[in-house]
């Protein structure tokens, strides 16, 4: 661990979506609280899901990928910027933050 | 019935305000995030951990601020302590029926030490502005952190203090007298210890707060509307009375002598009967109990 700098890490995934978003009012879910996140929804321009992501939990880029690579099969959404801050998030516990925000926006029951 | 202490600080400000009213100012889209934290590798929160706005309650218009817990115990940074001095001093200019507070918070943010401690500072300074300008504050403690520190002593500056049996106040937090005097002084980690001496029951039975109520936001929103016109006078006068409950509070007190649980002690030396049986007490019971107004 001790070859692991200390401070936040921050990265950024983008994805090409095929599900328009539309118009949404920003969502935020959940809260930076020990082994929680909290996820925000805003629409942007483009057909990209672009997403944000700023971690104190350091060295989980892999995991991160694949989490975010299976939430784009669930949810290919276009026009979105997704935001997150972790505080050491299990990647179940991501997943399903990031399907209630969808569920915000869609309004379907998470 | 849902809980106040489970619910995060935005479902408590969906649930207590009249629906769809809370419009936020500086909500998480703006990103106005902590400037300390991530240079100590702390994660930042969108809202820095507090949602203020303005919005109605039983068709009054109320400026209201709700702490997450969750994030950083709601301890005060900079910005947090920020958001909420501007929302009072917003309240000056556009005189809302009541400034809404939900408390829930550990007190200063010790990750912005100095900053944390002027906001806090801050915070007591443009409250008092709020009451002293004849708006009344009024503070709601349910949530499962209770509210502590800095916090704690905004909230005893504020005009009414509404508290559920789950709710906590105090100045020092239990961790904090076990860590400074020891166990034999107070033990933390007994739970009906800390809410003998820091619970809404407590604060309820020696005058600290004006409400009781269940933990349940239906409860806490029927509490805030009744406290709407409850503005008291920040004379003179009424500090001075404060004071001579204060001495009389201190006079009743056991010396230290006598042995037995000092909360107990206390509930009885303030006349209550069978002052023993408060913990196992229902809300509805203890609030009949009380001696003093």
């Amino acid at each position: 661990m001790s070859n692991v700098p200390a401070g936040i890490e921050t990265l950024d995934f983008s994805f090409s979506g095929s599900q328009p978003a539309g118009a949404f009012a920003p969502v935020l879910v959940g809260v930076v609280g020990s082994g929680n996140l909290e996820v925000m929804l805003e629409t942007a321009a483009g057909t990209d899901c672009r997403v944000h992501v700023e971690t104190s939990a350091r060295g989980f880029r892999s995991i991160w990928q694949a989490v975010m690579d299976d939430f784009h099969v669930r949810h290919p959404l276009a026009g979105v910027r997704v935001s997150i801050n972790d505080m050491g998030a299990t990647p179940a516990v991501v997943s399903l933050r990031l399907d209630q925000a969808v569920a915000e926006i869609t309004g379907a029951q998470p | 019935m849902i809980s106040f202490a489970e619910c995060s600080a935005r479902a408590r400000l969906a649930l207590l305000l009249d629906a769809d009213s809370f419009h936020e100012w500086l909500p998480p889209t703006e990103r106005v995030t902590s400037p300390h934290l991530a240079q100590l590798g702390v994660p930042s929160a969108f809202d820095d951990g507090v949602a203020i706005g303005r919005a109605t309650l039983d068709g009054h218009t109320v400026f209201v601020a709700a702490q997450e817990g969750e994030f950083m115990g709601g301890g005060v940074g900079e910005v947090h302590g920020a958001k909420l001095v501007g929302l009072f001093q917003r309240a000056l200019r556009d005189r809302p029926a009541a400034v809404l507070l939900l408390a829930e918070s550990g007190g200063v943010r010790l990750h912005e030490a100095n900053a944390g401690l002027i906001a806090v500072s801050e915070v007591m300074r443009a409250l008092l502005d709020v009451r002293a300008a004849g708006i009344p504050v009024i503070v709601l403690i349910g949530g499962t952190n209770g509210c502590f520190g800095g916090m704690g002593i905004v909230a005893r500056c504020a005009d009414h203090i509404v508290m559920s049996d789950m709710g906590r106040l105090a100045m020092s937090g239990p961790e904090v007298i076990e860590a400074s005097h020891g166990v034999d002084e107070f033990d933390s980690r007994d739970r009906a210890l800390v809410w003998r001496t820091t619970g809404g029951k407590h604060r309820w039975l020696i005058g600290d707060c004006d409400a009781l109520v269940e933990d349940n936001v239906v409860a806490f929103r029927e509490a805030a509307i009744t406290a709407l016109g409850a503005s008291k006078p920040l004379t003179l006068a009424a500090l001075e009375e404060e004071h001579e409950l204060l001495v009389a509070r201190l006079h009743a007190l056991p010396d230290e002598k006598t042995t037995g649980d000092e909360a107990t002690l206390l509930w009885s030396a303030l006349g209550i009967v069978d002052a023993q049986r408060v913990p196992e007490l229902g809300v509805d019971a203890v609030r009949a109990l009380r001696t003093i107004n």
